[in-house]
């Protein structure tokens, strides 16, 4: 019915340097294309925009000499308005660059846009796999994290330790259809068995009847390939429902720091998922997050928020050494460069597009033990880059050779 | 013989139970919906982001005042019927001599400003509330576990909604409400203050959404978007119902709950749209709705 149609340009023109002539119209434009209001806006939507632009702050561009603006827009989690968005950004309002889109059904679409454009996407929202796979382009950057790597760094780990009998919760679209084929292969693959999967449709807001299903049906870890709003609601009714108390235990495959903080500790700890970034994990990623929660409302960067930041400061680098906003060009030469940044360190990008640095395997603080504001997560088990993600081999990438 | 259609007997009464729980709010917030739509011709489409209101004013008593739950449950649909009052004085009373278009954008254009406000302040995850401590747990009922919450849910939703049709439709109070409707002039004539008796009307449609939103609370996060996501369904239940009709909207609030509960059983994947087929397959049929007159 009537639907809110929000199109928020935010627009900062950070400078106004001297113009360089290799770069269209003078200037990088980067659009930042994400849900801005519903169930994900609070893992990225104006936490992705205060990323980038702390990112052309700290590349410096106006002393580089490079103009940059930054333009957002939200896509509402349809594939159809997200693409329209993002044709007309590079159609008429000469958009570079996008970045972030969340939701792997808009972020697919998005990708072949940009491939037939020539134009460049770094996406850091989406999680599907596919991105880096079968769907691998020439025009695109896969940043923070995927559903190979969630599956692997989580998935592994629960049936290592007994939790052999997996039943899922999975979104239904592109993003918890991966995420739940990458699991169930990991499960298989590691001596486990799945005993059913029901799939509700994205942003529901009572899980109960699906809770019952996984309930009934006796597998002892809950497996939830959902995310965001989503996973809170599963979390919360599955504590109302003695899911845990019964003796199954919930496996949030994707679980970022705003749904932590919303959930609470008391009814998240003891959850154990994986994650590329984390604020509290070094001197650099606390200073980084410091800054930017200072500019957003005091809440601390998720890892798509640092994934942003990450992406827009080597995209900039790569502009910088090339002198040109060339779509392919510049992809190109991101992949050439290697990476460097406070929030995940030094890494590289593969040929099929794949950021990779290592992983985290998180569990959530007792409430006893969070000792400062923010103070959620610990460390069980750090995955070294070169095996969070997928062996380039593996991903049929057929840029790969 | 102990399956339908392939899926156990005993999980089937855990859904059909499950269906009720969710209808019980259906029918809360469509009865509100139906007493507004039914005596004062107006289309509520605040009303999502007052039942919203209800639970954030429930988490502010809580963390402001120490206020509890049960407390909470009176005192936030007085506070939040209180702003509806102002609102009808304010905005909606000089729309009445207006076509129903005026209303319906006035309520909605509210809506958006009051949800946009609270998800810039509160982000969209949500805030978690606490469960109150005497309900908290859960029976054990063999086919199902049961949380005492959900099961404290159904009968209060239905006590209120059994409270409110004999209020309109067997008292003395809520015949001179209907009468007003019909004919506002002549019941004036009669000695009764009409747009008092609506801006009552209005402020406890309103109460309504608001006690909704506490019962909510401790279920789902309390969180600036529950009601946007809630309240196309609770438009589609008031349609199907019969717009207006009060014991329609209750039944079609519970009936829908129990038809969305069975879909996530049988085919999960439509089940937010299911209703919404049964709305076209009802108005097709019956366009004044299951239980509408006019």
């Amino acid at each position: 019915m009537l639907k809110r149609i929000l199109f928020i340009a935010a627009t900062m023109v950070l400078t106004v340097g001297a113009a360089q002539a290799d770069l269209s119209d003078n200037m990088v434009k980067i659009g930042v294309l994400n849900d801005q209001a519903s169930l994900y806006a609070d893992l990225g939507g104006q936490g992705s925009v205060v990323a980038a632009r702390m990112a052309a702050e700290d590349f410096g561009a106006s002393k580089k000499g490079i103009k940059v603006e930054i333009v957002a827009a939200d896509h509402q989690n349809k594939a159809d308005v997200g693409s329209n968005i993002a044709r007309q950004w590079y159609d008429v309002d000469k958009v570079d660059m996008i970045v972030d889109v969340p939701n792997s059904g808009v972020a697919l679409a998005v990708n072949q846009l940009t491939r037939d454009k020539g134009k460049a996407f770094i996406a850091v929202g989406p999680a599907t796999a596919d991105l880096t796979g079968k769907a691998c382009s020439p025009n695109t950057v896969h940043w923070a994290y995927d559903t190979w790597m969630l599956a692997n760094g989580t998935g592994r780990a629960i049936v290592q330790t007994g939790g052999d009998t997996w039943f899922f919760l999975t979104s239904d679209y592109a993003f918890g259809h991966a995420l739940e084929r990458d699991t169930e292969a990991v499960v298989l693959k590691n001596g486990g068995k799945v005993l059913g999967k029901v799939r509700h449709p994205i942003n529901t807001q009572d899980f109960s009847s699906f809770l019952l299903q996984a309930q009934s049906s006796k597998a002892k870890v809950i497996g939830l390939a959902n995310a965001g709003g989503d996973t809170i609601n599963s979390i919360k009714q599955a504590a109302e429902f003695g899911i845990v108390k019964g003796g199954q235990s919930l496996a949030g495959l994707l679980v970022f720091l705003s749904d932590v903080h919303s959930l609470g500790l008391d009814k998240a700890q003891g959850l154990i998922f994986t994650e590329t970034f984390y604020w509290d994990l070094n001197d650099q990623t606390r200073a980084f997050s410091k800054r930017f929660a200072a500019l957003h409302n005091g809440r601390m960067p998720t890892m798509v928020q640092a994934g942003v930041y990450a992406g827009v400061l080597h995209y900039l680098k790569a502009v910088e050494a090339l002198k040109s906003d060339d779509g392919t060009k510049v992809i190109a030469k991101m992949k050439e460069l290697p990476t460097d940044d406070p929030a995940f360190g030094k890494g590289r990008i593969r040929q099929d597009g794949r950021k990779i640095h290592p992983a985290y395997l998180f569990e959530v603080k007792k409430p006893s033990e969070s000792k400062y504001p923010w103070d959620y997560y610990k460390v069980r088990a750090t995955i070294p880059a070169e095996q969070a993600f997928r062996p380039e081999k593996d991903g049929e990438c057929p840029l790969v050779k | 013989m102990d399956t339908i259609f392939g899926v156990p007997i005993q999980a089937l009464f855990g859904q059909l139970l499950i269906g009720l729980i969710n209808g019980s709010f259906y029918a809360l917030l469509s009865l509100g919906l139906a007493v507004i739509f039914g005596l004062l011709n107006i289309i509520n489409f605040t009303h999502g982001a007052q039942y919203m209101m209800g639970a954030f004013c429930a988490y502010f008593l809580s963390t402001k005042l120490g206020i509890g739950y049960w407390w909470s449950l009176l005192l936030a649909p007085i506070a939040i019927g209180a702003i509806g009052i102002v609102i009808e004085r304010l905005m909606l009373s000089r729309l009445y001599q207006l076509d129903h278009l005026y209303g319906l954008l006035l309520t909605f254009g509210l809506a958006l400003i009051i949800q946009g406000s609270f998800t810039h302040e509160y982000g969209t995850s949500g805030i978690p509330y606490p469960m109150p401590s005497e309900l908290s747990g859960g029976q054990n009922l063999g086919f199902m576990f049961l949380p005492n919450y959900r099961a404290w849910v159904i009968v209060a939703s239905l006590v209120i909604c059994v409270a409110t049709w004999f209020v309109i439709e067997k008292t003395k109070l809520g015949s001179y409400l209907r009468a007003a409707t019909e004919n506002p002039a002549l019941v004036q004539a009669f000695g009764i203050n009409v747009p008092r008796m609506i801006t009552l009307t209005y402020g406890f449609g309103v109460a309504l959404a608001a006690f909704a939103g506490v019962m909510a609370a401790p279920i789902y996060q309390v969180n600036p978007l529950m009601g946007v996501n809630l309240i196309i369904v609770v438009f589609a239940v008031v349609v199907i119902g019969g717009m207006g009709s009060i014991m329609g909207s209750i039944v079609t609030g519970f009936g829908l709950g129990v038809i969305e509960g069975l879909t996530k059983v049988f085919y999960p994947e439509a089940s937010n749209t299911v209703i919404f087929v049964i709305m076209a397959i009802v108005l097709m049929w019956r366009p004044a709705g299951l239980f509408g007159q006019r």
